[in-house]
Parts: structure tokens; C-alpha cells; sequence
């Protein structure tokens, strides 16, 4: 067990940020850590950003992760997770999907999609290791891209101690039940990303 | 038993262990789970109100007859649920009656920041403010010991930070299902209940008394404790800012506050004497700050801690730096890049949106509400101009006209909105002959807070059937004769129809009717684009819809996030954008 870890998570409302971000904070509950979460929601089903926040220690107080200490970072989309480099230290890993959603201004043509090698720079200038996963194209595959955020959260669970029966049936607990087989079987494809 | 929950969630938890039977709200963000949750126990009823003030009048009258009652609302709903605040301050109550007052610093989705610590001192009742989810659920019970035993309204305030996080939760013992109560039984009580002058002078030096005996109990009450360390900084901090607070001060002592109105006098006289520098942590207004200068305490507050925005950990290391607070220097800050923003803007398919649409096109003046709706003013529609809260289009609308401004003026204000507060200005505005334009867009649903019931969408908070309020017959029950229902996606009839009302000299009313497509869960195949046939008129990209992307030489449309609705086919002016049909093929 380590003393903390802290999770920061950023996607686009409508991706699954926050039932992911569920599933995580229940598997540190399981583990034996205090757990604390956080999140902004009300504009989160408008397309907007949305982040979440997920710490698990020996004794949590804040339940927002502070600048420049988080450990991990999973990027729903791409560019939501360059928004974050204060929140990176050189030990961050930056999980980032490799998926674009584009916002209003880059369709409307007054603004450019930053190119993943902006992206990487970005985290990576701040001090992260910037691990891209195929989420996107395994939710695709799978048959639902919503799917994206488990992928995600399994290319996780692989660089944690915690035992795979542990997050397999915080998922289970957790996803919607008739969702619950595909689910794991994304869960379990992120975990073999990774 | 654990259980991981939020704070609202463990509000509605406690509600229903403290033996609360009685909630009622409108929905409102960061409040609106309280509730939702609490129906759900067993043993309760919970209701949505047409508004917080009904919420409130309907609690209290719970209360009055016994009952623990509970109401809940966003920050700017006890703006609207005041008047019971006040009276039922002064009345004080049979049964319990708890406010739960979600306040939301740093505006993540409201109007303003208001302080609502304010409302429980103006008013003279007790304020809880819990700081973790295993005390929101403790502080409920709390709360109704007090409401009970002091007469009073127990105000409990939460923030957006509060009622948002998730935190571990110790499960309790079920309460024990009662036997079936008696009839209720009503005391008649008119000097302490009938508020007319004669009998609110008896009253007002009752309430006086009662906040003198509070503050005797805030002395002593394990609600406030002192948490012993070091004596060079002791920190009186409440709410959740005190877990950031013990984050960024590991070895300060600290007064943690659990009631924050009334606020103690000894314990805060005792505290300062064990510590050299007193340092109160707190969000938005200086409250605790003025009450320990009052005491003659010396103590730093808002030179140090913004009354703007809301705080964080890091907010808090950063401004204790630079104040000398903490030895050594702040980390120097990261540079966050410029990159295109992400705000909120009309789901994909969304119905208001060709409502907006026209009202773009006919450059219409337009005095918006408060809902999804507000969206229409965000770019590149950019077709709202005013919004300040519920309900105030239909009053400022006819203000406007009265001076005569009456260039392609409309209100524009959803379904709930229009229940909340918009059936008063409206009634208002027919009596007084304005001949104004309200355009009702109804999409059935309160949508904005996460699609609660509402008088119009013929179920109740539990999802059983209800009667409809039909908003057609509400406004000609008014007397308003100029009434039309339009499908905001027939484009040509919408354009007609403002052009039509704008020019009336009569009050009128266009209810723009399409419901929400989250909610329907509605979704049709894309539309296909031939790009040769694109003039790149830029018609579709101004209806601001996520799918659409400005490509070389005309648009593209992202499956993925469309859901079929057709609008931009509908507008291309160059056929260019068709619908493809069940099949797959195009039509």
C-alpha cells in the first residue's frame, strides 16, 4: 500500500468520466484506503469539459488533488488532458486516449486542434510520461464508444498493485447490468494495452 | 458497513435516519441529489415544488403540524424560499424544519456567489455546515435535535465542493419502521402563528432570546471542537475548506466550526489565547473573520484568503505563502497553455436550437431564463442578451417594451421556469396591456439540473402519474388571446410565427414545443454532405452544433455525436446536407 495516490481525470461531457472515476475510488475503498472524489457536474451532459478528481491515502482530507501532485492522469480526450500540466510532477503518468472531439471553435475554423506532438510536449515538458492508449478505436471495436473510459481505466489498473479480481468486480458492482460482460471484456482489453 | 457516497447523497441518508418524513425542493445545482436520494427510503415522500418558496411553505406546514420536514434548494433558491426562512423564524415550528442551502463558490453553474451564512444570521436561526460526506449524514440529526429543541428552522448549508465529492460513509441502523401514526393532530397557537403586527411584536424578543440560548449551546456543542497543535498559527476554518485547510496546515491548532451561526464567544476567546496568531480560512464573506474582530481578537482572514472564487488546496498553499504563513516560497507556477476552450453549448439535436436559430436570423432583441436555453446566447448563436435569475425575462421584457424599445423584443423562458416564477410577471404583463412577446420553449422536462418532473410532464418525483399542467390553457386561462404552438424545428412556421407576434401590439405567447433529446434518448442516422455542392454559405456552422466541423472547401459531419435530427438540412441553402433514411439511403 502506498501512502497516497492521487488521480486526476479530464474528458468531455457524455464520455463516462464519472462512472469511471466511481469504479476507482470503490477499488481503493476495497483496498483498505480512505478515499476521497471530486468532480463538477450540471454542465457536464452539454458537451463541456468535466474533470474529476480521485485520491486514495491512509488518511485523506482535500477531496481535490493539489498542483503539481498528481500521480496519474486519465485523459478521456486528448486535448482536455493538455489542460493539466500544473497538476503533473516528474513522476506523473499521463494515460491519454487517442480521440478528438472537437471543440466549438476549432469547428467553427477561428482556432486549431493542438497535434498530439503539442499535446505530448505539453504533459511531457511538465514532467509526465505520456502513455497513449487505442481506447477509442477498442471501444469502437467492441461495438460501443462510450466503452472508452473502461479501456482507459484497465491500461490503469496494470500499472497498480491492486489484484485484477478486485477491479473487475468494481466494475461488475458498478456498470449498468446488462452492460456488465462487455464492460469487463473492455476493462480487461485496456489492461492488455498497457 | 462502508459505503462510498456523496455529500448529497449522505444528506438524504441522514435525512432518513434523523426520521425526517417529509422533503420537498426544485431542482437546482448543486442541491438537486439531496433529494432525488431521499425519496427513494423507504417510509418517506418527497415531492417536486413549482418552486423553493412553495418547497419551504409546504415544509413548514409539515412542520407546523409535527411533522420533520425538510426543503432544499440551490444558493439563489432561498433567494426565492426567503419569505419562509423569515416567518418560520419567527413562528418557530412543531416538528423539525431543516433547510438544506447548497451555496456554490466559484459559480460552476449559477448566476452568482452568494454567501448564504448571511441568510442565517439576518434571519436569526442556527447554521450547520458540515465539511465531509460521514458528517453530512451525522449533522442532519444534529440539526433536527436543534430545530426541535430551540424552536427554530435549522439551516444546514452545503457547497458545490461539498455536495459533489464523494467520501467514505459508515452505514447505520435502519430506522425502526413506526406503527402507523394517528391523524395528525393540528395545535392551534394564532399569538405565535398568526403573524400580524399585534402578535410578531410578541414574537420578535422570542427569537432574540432564542439566538442568546443557541450561542450558549454553540459553546459547548461537539458540533465545534478544538483540535489541538502547534501554537504558532490556529486556524478557525468551516465546511469543506477545512480538509484543504488540514492538508496545507498539518501542525497548526484549529478550531473547527460545525455550526456556523451563532458563532461561540468563549470558545473563540479561549482558542485565540492558545495560539499566537489567529488565522480564519474561509470562503467568500468575512463572517467568521468580522464576528472574531468584534471580539477584539486581532486576526488575519481576507488580507490573506480572496472573498472572490472558489478555493482549492492549492489556492490556499499559494495565498498562505505569500502572506508569510507558510515559511518559504510558493512553487513557482506552471504556465497553463492557451488552448481552444471547451464551454458547454445545445446538445446535438437539441430542440432550442432552432428556436435560437431563427431568433439570430431576425436579429431579435431577447431577455432570457434561466435553463438549457441559456446556451442560445453562447456562440455562435449568440441569441440571448439578458439573464439574472428565474423568471425575470417575463418582468424585464415588459419593462423594455413600456420604453418603447419594441425592435424584435421577445422573453424567452423554459417550461419549469415558466412554473417556477414566470406565471406571476405574465399575468402582470396581460394586466398591464404590454404588448409584449414570451416565447415558453417547452421541452417537457426541467433538463438543465439532469431531467426532473415538473407540473407540465405528467409525473411526479417518483415517476408516477400526475396531472398535466398544460401551458396553452394556463396562458389563455390568463386571458392572453394571441397563443400558438410551434414545432421549433419546422423553420419556415417559427420564422412566420415571431415575425407575426413581434408585430402585434397585443400580449402574446409562442410555445416552441419539441422534448429533450437526452431525455427521448431519440437518435436517427446522420445526415450525408456533398461537398461539391457545398457554397460554404456558413449557415450550418452558425447553428452552433458540435457535430459540425468547417472542413477545406465545405463542412464535415462527426457520426459519432450526431443524432440525426436534420436542422442543418433543413437551413443549407445549397442542398448540399440531405437525410439519409432508415435504410441507409439518401432521401
Amino acid at each position: 500500500m502506498k501512502k497516497k495516490l492521487d488521480f486526476l481525470f479530464a474528458g468531455v461531457g457524455g464520455q463516462g468520466t464519472i462512472l469511471v472515476s466511481n469504479i476507482l475510488a470503490e477499488v481503493g475503498m476495497q483496498r483498505g484506503y480512505d478515499v476521497k472524489k471530486s468532480e463538477v457536474h450540471g454542465m457536464s451532459q452539454r458537451g463541456g469539459a468535466v474533470e474529476s478528481h480521485v485520491r486514495w491515502g491512509e488518511k485523506v482530507y482535500a477531496p481535490l488533488v493539489e498542483e503539481g501532485c498528481a500521480d496519474f492522469l486519465l485523459g478521456f480526450e486528448a486535448l482536455e488532458a493538455a489542460r493539466w500540466p500544473h497538476y503533473m510532477y516528474p513522476g506523473t503518468i499521463a494515460i491519454v486516449n487517442r480521440h478528438r472531439v472537437n471543440p466549438p471553435s476549432v469547428n467553427l475554423g477561428q482556432e486549431e486542434y493542438p497535434d498530439e506532438k503539442k499535446i505530448e510536449a505539453i504533459l511531457t515538458e511538465a514532467g509526465a510520461k505520456v502513455v497513449w492508449v487505442e481506447g477509442a478505436a477498442k471501444a469502437n471495436e467492441l461495438g460501443n464508444p462510450t466503452l472508452a473510459g473502461v479501456v482507459l481505466l484497465g491500461a490503469l489498473s496494470a500499472r497498480l498493485d491492486e489484484p485484477v479480481e478486485i477491479w473487475v468486480k468494481a466494475v461488475e458492482d458498478l456498470v449498468p447490468a446488462k452492460f456488465k460482460d462487455l464492460n469487463v471484456k473492455a476493462f480487461l482489453a485496456g489492461r492488455e494495452m498497457a | 458497513m462502508k459505503k462510498i457516497m456523496s455529500g448529497n447523497e449522505a444528506f438524504a441518508y441522514g435525512a432518513y435516519l434523523a426520521g425526517i418524513k417529509f422533503g420537498s425542493a426544485y431542482p437546482g445545482t448543486p442541491s438537486t441529489e439531496i433529494m432525488e436520494n431521499y425519496s427513494k427510503y423507504p417510509g418517506v415522500y418527497a415531492e417536486w415544488a413549482a418552486n423553493e418558496k412553495v418547497a419551504a411553505d409546504v415544509a413548514a406546514g409539515v412542520a407546523y403540524a409535527g411533522g420533520r420536514a425538510m426543503c432544499a434548494m440551490k444558493h439563489v433558491g432561498m433567494n426565492v424560499a426567503a419569505e419562509v426562512l423569515f416567518y418560520s423564524s419567527m413562528t418557530g415550528t412543531q416538528g423539525a424544519l431543516v433547510f438544506f442551502n447548497a451555496d456554490d463558490p466559484g459559480m460552476h453553474s449559477s448566476q452568482n456567489e452568494q454567501d448564504n451564512r448571511n441568510y442565517a444570521k439576518f434571519a436569526r436561526v442556527a447554521c450547520l455546515e458540515p465539511s465531509d460526506s460521514e458528517e453530512a449524514k451525522n449533522f442532519v440529526k444534529a440539526a433536527v435535535e436543534i430545530s426541535e429543541t430551540f424552536d427554530t428552522p435549522v439551516i444546514i448549508r452545503t457547497t458545490t465542493r461539498l455536495s459533489h465529492s464523494m467520501g467514505i460513509v459508515e452505514m447505520e441502523e435502519e430506522p425502526v419502521a413506526e406503527a402507523p401514526a394517528e391523524p395528525a393532530k393540528y395545535v392551534r397557537n394564532p399569538a405565535k402563528y398568526l403573524m400580524v403586527p399585534a402578535f410578531s411584536r410578541g414574537r420578535h424578543p422570542v427569537i432574540e432570546e432564542r439566538i442568546i440560548k443557541l450561542t450558549e449551546f454553540a459553546e459547548t456543542t461537539p458540533l465545534n471542537r478544538i483540535e489541538p497543535g502547534d501554537d504558532e498559527i490556529g486556524i478557525i476554518v468551516s465546511g469543506v475548506v477545512y480538509q484543504y485547510a488540514r492538508e496545507v496546515f498539518p501542525n497548526a491548532t484549529f478550531l473547527k466550526l460545525g455550526m456556523v451561526n451563532p458563532l461561540p464567544v468563549k470558545m473563540i476567546k479561549e482558542f485565540a489565547g492558545r495560539v499566537k496568531q489567529v488565522v480564519v480560512i474561509e470562503e467568500l464573506d468575512p463572517i467568521i473573520e468580522d464576528h472574531v474582530r468584534l471580539l477584539g481578537i486581532p486576526v488575519r482572514g481576507k488580507d490573506v484568503f480572496s472573498n472572490i472564487g472558489e478555493f482549492s488546496p492549492s489556492r490556499i498553499r499559494r495565498s498562505a505563502h505569500e502572506a508569510g504563513l507558510l515559511p518559504g516560497s510558493a512553487k513557482p507556477v506552471v504556465a497553463v497553455p492557451q488552448l481552444p476552450g471547451r464551454p458547454p453549448m445545445l446538445c446535438p439535436g437539441c430542440g432550442h436550437r432552432g428556436l435560437f436559430y431563427a431568433l439570430q436570423r431576425l436579429n431579435a432583441a431577447v431577455f432570457g431564463d434561466i435553463g438549457c436555453y441559456t446556451l442560445g446566447g453562447a456562440a455562435p448563436l449568440l441569441a440571448m442578451q439578458t439573464c439574472g435569475c428565474m423568471g425575470a425575462s417575463v418582468g424585464v421584457i415588459q419593462g423594455i417594451d413600456r420604453v418603447g424599445v419594441k425592435d424584435r423584443t421577445v422573453a424567452v423562458i423554459g417550461d419549469s421556469t415558466f412554473f417556477h416564477s414566470g406565471v406571476a410577471p405574465l399575468i402582470s404583463l396581460y394586466y398591464n396591456n404590454s404588448p409584449s412577446t414570451t416565447i415558453i420553449v417547452d421541452n417537457r422536462v426541467t433538463a438543465m439540473t439532469g431531467h426532473q418532473e415538473n407540473p407540465g410532464t405528467g409525473k411526479t418525483l417518483q415517476g408516477a402519474e400526475a396531472p398535466i399542467v398544460k401551458i396553452d390553457e394556463l396562458v389563455r386561462g390568463i386571458g392572453i388571446k394571441k397563443v400558438d404552438i410551434v414545432n421549433p424545428y419546422d423553420f419556415k412556421n417559427v420564422m412566420d410565427t415571431i415575425k407575426d407576434h413581434v408585430q402585434s401590439q397585443e400580449p402574446s405567447v409562442i410555445i416552441a414545443q419539441y422534448p429533450c433529446v437526452l431525455k427521448m434518448r431519440e437518435r436517427k442516422p446522420a445526415p450525408v454532405v456533398d461537398v461539391e455542392k457545398c457554397n460554404e454559405c456558413g449557415n450550418c456552422i452558425r447553428i452552433g452544433c458540435s457535430p459540425i466541423t468547417k472542413v477545406d472547401g465545405g463542412i464535415s459531419i462527426n457520426t459519432e455525436l450526431c443524432n440525426g435530427c436534420g436542422f442543418c438540412a433543413t437551413i443549407c441553402s445549397s442542398g448540399a446536407i440531405s437525410l439519409q433514411n432508415k435504410e441507409g439511403g439518401i432521401s
